[in-house]
């Protein structure tokens, strides 16, 4: 039941437009860099002499001979990436939920998800490369390596370990996805009646369970699929160079000293956008295919299924991809430190602190300019959160599920999309290259994360405690200031973890729109990655690791102390 | 409305224009630059470049109240893109970029379509030491006449660095090169053009194949290119197969060969700078086996310069800075092995004894070739074969196998 606050002051005349003004600061950028594409795409940019309407761009994109091999790369990573992850998440989900060994998996989830992209990839790379850890482990005993074999492991032409890159990255969040659709449906009695009829643990979940959960986690999928078609710093990382995916070549035409090669990017950017829309057509085609075939399935009422092979599996590969990223950090942790270090030595010949000294001048300017865009991009992200969830208590504004998927508008369009068409506005109307600027496009990216992760438990509050607020006197902004919000402090405190780490991990927009005069750890990062230096790459990414992960902590540890007197509300 | 638009710009770019800083007038220059804030648009895949170019902020902050940030590029193009972008705008000042590390195609693109402040270096106090007579590539970038639109700061030469432990006589012509790549597969590379070493192995290796060099010093439109370049394009096609990973991925840049070297999945690569090797081995970076050795036709040569566009917002500072990277001081700071170990522009006697003396203490790394051994520097071609060639191996190899 919503409280009646019917007051007139200004914050409350302002509230009922928060959901508006929150829609329109997400979705009107993206709107406006999908047009800022578009137009240039079709041949018109009078700035650039051209003042006509056509398809040159098209024919001149379509003549580059990488074209194909760019294309079927972009599709193939993407969906591969994509299907994997689900793959792994719905075994886990299905062969582990509910035992110990779940309860260990939910606790890895917060830090795995906080590694940034970027680190996850350096960090992969160091392990599976050719002089990587694992054939440092392996040689010579086993292999009889005393050098590097001459394989193409990374930057292979058919992105395997580009997928692999983003699948360890995509499993933690598609699961974090999951769990949260697991507590709105309820699962365990559905799984008991059909255990009690007699299916395996697994077949039961994969019959009752799943197709309400992937109902709940469709629209994270997609974003999924779509980030992973056009990635750009794991691609530049771990992605193939002859030719590079799309999303790449897009980057080098409109950053070419040609003027005239931003026809032709701003047309592969229309181009990538229709392959990610055709990909995602294909991919809802295929559920209506799967769930007609797993109709079938259900109602045949075959009671098979391997659920020990399947919860070993699962195990495995969950194991797997989590160690990628733990012994990714790890491995980077022994190259900031190393000191020259050969193959196949496991460990280098020395620790020195040299790599971090020399660079602890460099870093301190970049990770402060980097905390201020997450602090103030989180913080505005937040009010707006907290208007929206305060307007649909007060006002009844709750918004449909249509409303919902624009919500998912900017991780669906994919970033090469919009924003190359951003930074094409923002150089003809000569606003770019400032902080405000990467605060403002930054915004786009962490409101969605933060508005997911908080509107449930902003939601799930027991009302009663306002009721009761209100009967001693409170008034509706009391309530909300003294009551509701101190309640929540530990899902809020999340929600800005989560906004913090989105924040961070941005590539893109931060070079787009900060002109690359705004630096942070992660354009650092990635700027010296073509270096090549493992030991700098490695302090880079861990600082831009830490940066992420410290929230999460402060996620954990601030309400335990602000409420040490409080025990009901340390585990809220 | 529109006329009074128009004259207001009228009469801001009147205002912009009468104070430019004119170099002759030195101390003017210094009195403008003080609180300002230079972008300087360089190339940021080095972490021993970086760390001279954050020296060099370090000091022109203390000596000229100049703040200096480092714009880290991947790529000079992104600079000169953004220029040019600005331009067509029409925004004609308070650009974003002050500063660019730049020569070769990227300076001659520049001038070619006036994106550049200038002249402006000749009348710089620094200037007084450069050595024009000894060192013509100062004055001379790519054959493009620099006409004091660029300063120099420092000399690069084209060297190779192989492992000693690996390798016992490195293969000083193409040919023996492509013969050793034949009967070592994997064991070679180079980067990856457009990337500019990558496209300097190309040169270098052109040279050597061009039926007559004079043709590369003009532009190449005016040669038989099918003619000057098929043997070199025969040669490549015999190179590839048998370079590392078959010539299915290249490395980036130089770093990631020197940590290819250091792995040893490479026994040799190519170098801009003859101190690198000596430089990666004092940092830990390389094995202490590896040493340097030219080619016998001799190396490709050429000059680093800073510009300034045209819109720079802070042209003062910026010319402050470029003045100090030309100082005795700085340039004796950059050839030091230890720090950088790029050659000095500078004329050692034209200067002073104690500015003399800071050189003379330098001592050569221990992968590092004497003078004599470095031998002849060959000129860079025409920027426009460079352009030619990056497309051409982009088509042939770059994008399908």
């Amino acid at each position: 039941m919503p409280s009646r606050c019917e007051t007139t002051t200004a914050r409350s005349r302002f509230l009922p437009w928060a959901p508006l003004l929150t829609l329109g600061i997400m979705v009107g950028p993206v709107v406006a860099g999908v047009l800022g594409t578009l137009v240039p795409a079709f041949g018109y940019l009078p700035a650039l002499g051209s003042d006509s309407f056509g398809l040159n761009a098209f024919v001149l994109l379509f003549d580059w001979p990488g074209v194909t091999r760019a294309s079927v790369l972009s599709v193939t990573t993407g969906v591969a990436a994509t299907a994997l992850s689900l793959l792994l998440v719905t075994l886990i989900c299905a062969a582990w939920s509910g035992s110990r060994a779940f309860r260990i998996i939910e606790r890895m989830l917060s830090p795995l998800l906080s590694v940034p992209h970027a680190a996850a990839a350096f960090g992969l790379a160091f392990l599976i490369a050719p002089s990587g850890w694992i054939a440092r482990a392996t040689s010579p005993w086993l292999t009889g390596w005393d050098r590097p074999p001459d394989l193409l492991i990374l930057q292979d032409p058919l992105g395997l370990s580009l997928i692999a890159g983003l699948v360890v990255k995509e499993v933690p969040f598609l699961l974090l996805m999951t769990l949260a659709a697991l507590t709105q449906i309820r699962t365990t009695q559905t799984r008991d009646t059909a255990l009690a009829l007699g299916y395996p643990p697994v077949t039961a979940w994969f019959k009752t369970v799943f197709p309400r959960v992937y109902a709940q986690i469709r629209l994270p999928v997609y974003a999924v699929l779509a980030f992973s078609m056009t990635v750009v710093d794991v691609s530049l990382i771990l992605g193939p160079t002859t030719p590079s995916t799309l999303s790449v070549q897009i980057l080098k035409w409109m950053n070419d000293p040609d003027l005239s090669l931003r026809f032709l990017g701003s047309a592969a950017a229309v181009w990538q956008l229709a392959l990610v829309i055709g990909t995602l057509i294909l991919w809802r085609l295929a559920e209506v295919a799967i769930a007609r075939l797993g109709r079938l399935w259900v109602t045949s009422g075959t009671r098979g299924g391997a659920t020990r092979s399947i919860k070993a599996l699962s195990l495995t590969a969950a194991i797997l991809s989590a160690s990628a990223i733990v012994f990714g950090i790890l491995g980077l942790l022994v190259w900031s430190f190393a000191g020259f270090w050969s193959f196949p030595d496991l460990l280098p010949g020395g620790f020195t602190t040299r790599t971090w000294m020399r660079h602890a001048m460099n870093l301190w300017p970049v990770i402060t300019e980097t905390l201020i865009i997450a602090s103030v991009s989180t913080l505005i992200a937040l009010l707006l959160t907290l208007a929206c969830l305060e307007a649909e208590e007060r006002h009844g504004l709750k918004p449909s599920s249509r409303a919902l998927w624009l919500l998912y508008v900017p991780l669906i369009v994919p970033q090469i999309a919009f924003l190359t068409g951003l930074q094409t506005l923002a150089i003809f109307t000569g606003i770019d290259g400032n902080r405000t600027a990467v605060i403002a496009v930054h915004v786009i990216f962490v409101l969605p994360y933060v508005f997911l992760s908080l509107a449930d438990p902003f939601r799930a509050w027991d009302s009663r405690y306002g009721h009761v607020a209100r009967a001693l006197g409170a008034g509706c902004d009391g309530v909300l200031w003294r009551v509701r919000l101190p309640m929540l402090l530990r899902p809020i405190l999340t929600a800005a973890a989560v906004g913090f780490a989105v924040s961070i991990g941005q590539f893109l927009p931060t070079l787009l729109a900060g002109a690359g005069r705004v630096q942070t750890l992660t354009t650092e990062a990635v700027a010296l990655a073509s270096g090549g230096d493992r030991r700098v790459i490695a302090v880079y990414a861990l600082s831009q690791t830490a940066a992420a992960f410290l929230p999460f902590a402060v996620a954990v540890f601030v309400p335990d102390i602000v409420w040490r007197n409080r025990r009901g509300l340390r585990h809220a | 409305m529109r006329r009074f638009l128009a004259a207001t710009l009228a009469t801001f770019t009147a205002v912009a224009a009468a104070a430019e800083p004119d170099p002759s007038n030195w101390e003017a220059v210094t009195e403008e630059a003080r609180g300002q804030t230079v972008y300087w648009n360089a190339w940021g895949g080095s972490d021993t470049i970086n760390t001279f170019i954050g020296w060099i902020g370090d000091r022109v902050g203390e000596e000229y109240g100049v703040t200096l940030e480092h714009v880290k590029l991947s790529d000079t193009a992104e600079a000169v893109s953004r220029v040019l972008a600005e331009k067509t705008a029409g925004k004609d000042a308070g650009g974003a970029v002050d500063m660019i590390w730049i020569n070769g195609e990227n300076f001659a693109a520049m001038k070619r379509q006036d994106l550049l402040f200038g002249p402006w270096v000749e009348e710089m106090p620094s200037w007084a030491n450069v050595d024009v007579e000894g060192k013509p590539a100062v004055i001379s970038d790519f054959t493009v006449p620099t006409d004091g639109l660029e300063a120099p700061w420092g000399m690069a030469q084209v060297v190779f660095y192989y492992d000693t432990a690996r390798l016992d006589t490195p293969p000083t012509t193409m040919e023996a090169l492509a013969d050793y790549a034949a009967a070592n597969p994997g064991r070679f590379t180079y980067p990856q053009p457009p990337n500019f070493l990558g496209s300097t192995f190309l040169k270098q290796a052109l040279i050597e194949f061009v039926p007559d060099v004079s043709v590369l010093q003009a532009p190449v439109d005016e040669a038989d290119y099918e003619a000057a370049t098929a043997e070199f394009w025969a040669f490549l096609d015999g190179l590839s197969p048998t370079l590392w990973r078959s010539g299915r991925a290249y490395p980036q840049n130089e770093s990631r060969q020197i940590q290819l070297m250091a792995d040893g999945e490479i026994d040799l690569a190519i170098s801009f700078n003859p101190n690198e090797a000596s430089n990666a081995i004092a940092n830990g970076q390389l094995q202490n086996s590896v040493r340097s050795f030219v080619m016998d036709a001799g190396s490709i040569g050429n000059a680093s310069f800073v510009a300034i566009p045209y819109n720079a917002n802070a042209k003062a500072g910026a010319m402050v800075v470029a003045n100090f990277m030309m100082s005795p001081e700085a340039q004796a700071m950059m050839q030091d092995p230890e720090v950088w170990g790029l050659s000095t522009v500078l004329d050692l006697a034209k200067l002073s004894e104690d500015d003399r003396a800071r050189f003379d203490a330098l001592e050569l790394g221990i992968a590092t070739l004497p003078p004599e051994e470095l031998g002849a520097t060959l000129s860079e071609p025409h920027p426009s074969w460079m352009v030619r060639l990056e497309e051409d191996w982009t088509d042939r190899y770059g994008v399908a196998q």
